[in-house]
């Protein structure tokens, strides 16, 4: 009988039941959308901000110290010792930390003071050698491509970018516009680089960074090596790995590892804070320290965490209306219903089974209205990852628990001032049109 | 013969007006008692205390020897769906209901319900060929047999009806009083509140209000003749 007369005051009230599951789907496909695009946004920042360089950089530890004490600015030159470089052939080891898929690309440098000649002109300049856009296998099995052209999207190339090549071969480079111009060189040119020892080098793109670079020569590490006789060695890794917000918790491990407790050291070490990559950087690299790029580590917090308001506050915002929507269409329909829910209550229907009666029609319409708004939630939210990010948003399974919650949440809340109304009911007002 | 429903010095205050003063009667089992009186003399208001639908400003009602004047909402809400059956002027049959399904929820919220057993309420009312139909499709007298069927299925102590020919025609009228009567012979308790000198004839005893008060009393067997409240009151050990 229960829902026989549940049924009948649907197909009855249709209209009214209509505007309540579509008020209901509004709701929920904002509220999808958003919970999806929450949930992913962190990733697709994260991509984002890739394009704009490194988040962490890698030095030996002997030129950090110096570094630290000093400026940033001395370590190319500060000295010869093999425990002021790092090794070139323990990078793959990058690839084998936990956070290793987080790790998306990276790019070692070596930076020297060389003479560079072109035609009759010359320049001191600085050197530096880096992986173009090498590959090589990780000690898991994984095929890696990294290097400095994945890293340095923003660059302005005129020409093509390098190739690493071999020393078999002559080797490529890219020349900085300001050097370019010194020297009068162009892509397709030679120069001829020297410094403890000499080598010529194609220029196969002229770029503008907007900074320093621009002064400088990029050439592949090998021959950045030969030239300044430091074989195997590079002077510093930029990393760039996706990493999650900073909290509390990061910051104090940040400070000091050792001060957290074994429960809050296993989730600080198991979650992708840049403090963690760094920490397991420095654990599979020898004689390292990784450092945070600040600058770079909070903007991606910042925006992450604004963007994420405003989500959260878009699908509040919607659900309220939704509910407020919502209330009012069910106490305008309890109040049509006034004669039927008085004679209900009159042959001893108590206040309980009434509201029930009334709670679970609501109910049943925001649900179904729910699971519409669902699937034009998903479509919201691809079109939201295509027009801003121009990647579709992964669909989270998890949203659809969430979502279920927030619409009987709703529903509830939305059925609330009219059960109040219902509970006021007195069969003998309502029976004698009163 | 022993009473079912007795109230003792009943008023009802609705702010300044007093809609009951100081009322005592009594019904006894398997009697007809219809109240009478002009409108504003608290028959409704009478109606709603007998039927457990509201509480006496003062004074005591005892329903089959329960005191209703102290339970709370729910516990009159209880009475009211295991003793009394409710006849209406309006009929109030919810409309997406069938005849059948509306005798049935009274059954629902009494216990459970039973087809067969609403049919046959149908069938006493002589509306089982029309079971199925939905209250639009039912006449005016036809939708009030659905609803003596809904106040009859549980079986209740006392059949409490309010005007239950005021919007019935003549034939249809005939009728519902048929139905009332063979309810009465067959010893079911009816207290009937009405307009109609024709329904308060049938009863075996009519109570006149008027401003909250009774005015009098008459009873069907002998001549009518007037009585005094003192006069009832003493017949009935009030």
């Amino acid at each position: 009988m229960f829902f026989r007369m549940m049924t009948g005051a649907l197909l009855r009230q249709r209209g009214r039941m209509a505007m309540i599951a579509v008020t209901m789907a509004l709701g929920a496909s904002i509220c999808t959308a958003m919970l999806n695009v929450m949930f992913d946004v962190g990733d697709k920042v994260n991509q984002e901000l890739k394009s704009y360089g490194a988040n962490l950089t890698v030095v030996p530890r002997a030129a950090s110290f110096l570094g630290d004490l000093y400026s940033e600015a001395g370590d190319a030159d500060m000295g010869g010792g093999a425990d002021k470089y790092l090794a070139e052939d323990e990078l793959p080891k990058l690839k084998t930390i936990f956070w290793a898929f987080n790790i998306v690309d990276f790019a070692p440098y070596l930076e020297s003071s060389a003479l560079v000649k072109s035609g009759g002109k010359s320049a001191n300049a600085t050197v530096h050698g880096t992986w173009f856009d090498k590959q090589f296998d990780a000690p898991t099995g994984e095929s890696v491509q990294t290097g400095m052209g994945r890293m340095k999207s923003w660059w302005d190339v005129k020409g093509a970018w390098a190739e690493d090549g071999s020393p078999c071969c002559e080797a490529s480079g890219m020349i900085g516009a300001s050097l370019a111009s010194k020297l009068g060189v162009g892509p397709g040119d030679k120069v001829s680089v020297s410094d403890r020892s000499g080598a010529d080098v194609t220029i196969a793109g002229v770029f503008q960074s907007g900074g320093a670079d621009d002064e400088s020569l990029f050439v592949p590490l090998w021959l950045a090596q030969e030239i300044s006789s430091r074989q195997g060695l590079v002077s510093r890794v930029e990393v760039s790995a996706l990493t999650t917000p900073e909290n509390d918790l990061a910051r104090r491990a940040a400070r000091d590892p050792n001060s957290l407790s074994r429960h809050e050291w296993d989730t600080w070490y198991c979650t992708a804070y840049i403090s963690s990559i760094a920490y397991q950087i420095e654990e599979v690299i020898s004689n390292a320290r990784a450092k945070p790029v600040l600058q770079v580590a909070e903007s991606e917090g910042a925006i992450l965490q604004k963007t994420q308001l405003l989500m959260i506050l878009l699908t509040a915002l919607s659900l309220s209306c939704a509910s407020l929507a919502i209330s009012n269409l069910v106490t305008a329909s309890v109040m049509e219903r006034s004669a039927e829910i008085g004679l209900i209550k009159a042959v001893g229907a108590s206040s309980f089974e009434v509201s029930a009666l009334i709670i679970t029609e609501t109910m049943i319409t925001a649900l179904l209205g729910g699971a519409a708004g669902y699937f034009a939630g998903l479509g919201f939210a691809q079109l939201i990852g295509h027009t801003v990010f121009g990647s579709s948003i992964e669909v989270r399974p998890l949203v659809i628990p969430l979502v279920t919650l927030l619409t009987v949440t709703v529903a509830l809340a939305g059925s609330l001032p009219a059960i109040r109304l219902l509970l006021s009911l007195r069969p003998a007002e309502v029976l004698h049109g009163r | 013969m022993m009473n079912i429903l007795e109230l003792n010095d009943v008023s009802m205050v609705y702010g300044q007006v007093r809609a009951l003063s100081n009322v005592s009667m009594s019904v006894g089992q398997g009697e007809w008692l219809a109240i009478m009186g002009p409108s504003g003399s608290g028959k409704t208001t009478m109606m709603n205390i007998i039927g457990c639908m509201g509480k006496p400003t003062s004074g005591s009602v005892l329903l089959d020897g329960e005191e209703l004047s102290k339970l709370s909402s729910a516990e009159l809400t209880a009475i009211r769906r295991d003793k009394i059956g409710l006849i209406f002027q309006q009929f109030h049959l919810i409309s997406y209901l069938t005849a059948l399904e509306n005798v049935m929820v009274a059954q629902y919220y009494h216990s459970m319900t039973d087809e067969p057993e609403a049919l046959n309420a149908l069938e006493r009312v002589g509306l089982a060929d029309r079971a199925k139909h939905l209250p639009s499709q039912l006449s005016g007298g036809e939708q009030q047999r659905v609803c003596i069927a809904r106040a009859l299925i549980n079986y209740p102590r006392l059949i409490l009806a309010d005007e239950p020919t005021g919007n019935l025609d003549e034939t249809n009228e005939r009728v519902v009083l048929d139905i009332l009567r063979g309810l009465h012979e067959g010893g079911s308790t009816i207290v009937v509140v009405t307009h109609d000198p024709e329904v308060g004839f049938e009863a075996d005893r009519t109570v006149y209000l008027e401003h909250g008060r009774i005015a009098e009393v008459v009873k069907k067997a002998a001549e009518p003749s007037v009585v005094s409240q003192e006069e009832f009151s003493l017949q009935h050990n009030c």
